[in-house]
């Protein structure tokens, strides 16, 4: 064992008094004495006083300060003096600072067992409990919608006009990109079926009525619920983290007609254009596939046209002012009830995309088992 | 010694080709507690800024311990940072983690402690902020001076031989406002560290504060320096002494128009 080898001798195993030499370098890097085989040591011998003697010590830093520390917090609730003799002044000045208050007992911790967290019974409730939240949410956007009716909600004209243009030029690059390739997705899909008894030209009609009616609408959705209702989240996630929704409330201002009107309205009047400029692109994107299989664009325009009905159309457009409000909804819920640091933004965020894609699809089923009912 | 441990020559910071402080020349000794001084936007806290790397000085340059910063390159930077501790405005304390986690991020980075040492110095630096046993807590379950503390106790995880603060006590009750004072100024003895802060709380400038540099909005450069307690007596610029004492600065057309900026 080398001399600068950072070490403790307990000296002096009497009930009166013991003595801890600590001696070499407590620098990092260098492998210590452990506090557990003092505590071990001093829990048999007992003594009333422990004096911790620096004569021997070399080169120190917060590793000594932390050993120091543990000996008197030890001694401290063991009810033993604990003295410290020939530290450099430095320590014995950091040891005072540190020893002023002493620690805080966290209230015991009673996070219950894993297995106990996946009460059914609780897993229910709290989904009740999520709808019933839910619900009451679309309950104030409904009573802000009546008062922005009546004229008496402060919903300002320029935030809609800021949250339009975010919602729909921003978002034609990435809308264009993903309806042409969903379009000639679908041509390829039913192509290769329709090859099998030689119907390829029913492509156009597989592709206008796919788009109008299903995949227009709903891969806008998708994409606007990731970047839209997650960026509203986020906003409105970062505003209560910097207490700018108290600011509002306080104000007098109701923080749905402030903030989650006029960004919901955005999105209910954009959705519908984005639909149909998805649904044009999707049908071009199909055209370009059905070019490759040998059907000229003539005839591909000629045979979709025919497929083309205003039904379709309006049975797309119906669902995406739908699709929007749910999306604004989840987005702006669970920004509001986000909680206060940067991880519960995060969260909220997580929460708003994957909330919306669920409504998106409960709400697609619902609504083409009722169409189907009432045959559109 | 002798050297001073800070120096900042011909200091000129500018947003594009908006000046915001030219001509600044001042040092920092060794240990000494230096209070950046001024009227709000004169641009205290982009000089601390600059002085931590923040933002690029658009002419001049700071020396610490002789050695150019500015004109050093990133890694160089990068290991003269390390000697450093720094606590921002509102704390800078990593919301997603815990007192312990904040505070041993730096440990684990930049030392070769054991995990167990390293629990081992986070509770011992959280002692010395007076935070023993938050270990578990988030930023968001404590009060405003208890983030206070625990920054400062994440800024002395390396015990840095430079402490910077911007506004520490902004925010705080006279009572925690004084202690925290108090807490830095052991520290700074207990480590030997020299101490920048930018402030105007008088009460905390007049307890800790040895030296000081006052920058002014009109004329846009300092205007004094040393000692705040010599400069409220003996400054031979009104405006400074006005600061200082505290009194009703109507008179002077320099602080007149600084009001209504």
């Amino acid at each position: 064992m080398s001399s600068n080898t950072p070490d403790y001798v307990l000296d002096g195993h009497d009930r009166e008094e013991s003595s801890l030499r600590l001696s070499g370098d407590w620098v990092q890097g260098q492998h210590h004495g452990d506090f557990a085989a003092l505590q071990s040591a001093l829990r048999v011998s007992h003594p009333l006083r422990l004096t911790a003697d620096g004569a021997g010590l070399g080169a120190w830093d917060s590793i000594l300060m932390a050993f120091l520390l543990q000996c008197h917090n030890y001694c401290r609730e063991a009810g033993i003096d604990f003295r410290t003799r020939n530290m450099p002044e430095a320590v014995e000045r950091l040891l005072a600072v540190a020893t002023a208050v002493s620690a805080h007992e966290p209230p015991a911790d009673d996070a219950p067992h894993w297995l106990h967290a996946l009460r059914p019974g609780k897993l229910l409730r709290d989904l009740v409990d999520r709808l019933r939240e839910s619900l009451g949410f679309a309950g104030e956007v409904c009573i802000a919608l009546a008062r922005l009716v009546s004229g008496r909600a402060n919903t300002r004209r320029i935030d809609f006009l800021t949250f339009c243009h975010q919602a729909g030029p921003d978002a034609f690059a990435i809308i264009s990109l993903t309806s042409i390739l969903v379009g000639m997705i679908l041509a390829y899909l039913g192509a290769v079926q329709l090859q099998q008894f030689g119907a390829e030209i029913f492509v156009a009609d597989l592709v206008v009525i796919g788009m109008l009616r299903e995949m227009g609408v709903l891969m806008t959705a998708v994409v606007m619920a990731g970047r839209t209702g997650a960026a509203y989240a986020a906003q409105l996630g970062t505003m209560q983290t910097n207490e700018e929704i108290d600011a509002i409330t306080t104000m007098g201002i109701s923080p749905i007609e402030f903030l989650v009107i006029p960004r919901m309205l955005a999105l209910v009047a954009i959705m519908p254009l984005l639909t149909v400029y998805a649904n044009l692109l999707g049908i071009i994107g199909g055209g370009i596939v059905a070019g490759g299989m040998g059907i000229s664009p003539v005839v591909y325009i000629n045979q979709g046209l025919g497929a083309m009905t205003l039904a379709h159309l309006s049975v797309g457009v119906l669902k995406s002012f739908l699709f929007a409000a749910l999306i604004a909804v989840a987005g702006c819920r669970a920004g509001i009830n986000s909680g206060r640091s940067s991880a519960a933004v995060g969260q909220a965020a997580t929460d708003a995309v994957v909330t919306a894609i669920v409504y998106l699809i409960v709400a697609d089923a619902a609504v083409n088992i009722i169409f189907q009912q009432v045959g559109l | 010694m002798g050297q001073a441990h800070i120096e900042v020559r011909d200091l000129t910071m500018a947003y594009g080709s908006f000046v915001i402080q030219r001509d600044l020349n001042f040092d920092v000794n060794r240990g000494d507690i230096f209070v950046i001084m001024g009227g709000s936007g004169c641009g205290k806290s982009t000089l601390l800024k600059h002085m931590l790397g923040l933002i690029e000085p658009s002419c001049g340059d700071i020396a610490y311990n002789g050695r150019n910063f500015t004109r050093a390159n990133a890694a160089e930077q990068e290991a003269m940072r390390q000697r450093w501790g720094i606590t921002y405005q509102n704390g800078g304390l990593f919301s997603a983690m815990t007192l312990a986690e904040n505070v041993s991020l730096p440990l684990q980075l930049y030392t070769r402690y054991a995990p167990a040492e390293i629990a081992d110095i986070v509770a011992y630096k959280l002692a010395l902020v007076g935070l023993d046993g938050y270990q578990g807590y988030y930023p968001s379950e404590i009060s405003g001076g208890m983030r206070k503390r625990a920054a400062l106790a994440r800024a002395i995880a390396l015990d840095p031989e430079i402490l910077f603060f911007d506004e520490p006590s902004a925010g705080l009750d006279p009572i925690s406002s004084r202690l925290l004072d108090e807490l830095i100024a052991q520290l700074k003895d207990s480590i030997g560290a020299t101490v920048v802060m930018v402030t105007h709380e008088l009460p905390s400038i007049f307890a800790i504060a040895n030296n000081s540099v006052y920058l002014d909005n009109n004329s846009r450069t300092m205007i004094a320096q040393g000692d705040p307690a010599q400069l409220r007596e003996h400054s031979d610029q009104p405006v400074v002494r006005q600061f200082l004492s505290r009194s009703a600065a109507a008179s002077t057309s320099a602080a007149a128009s600084e009001e209504s900026q």
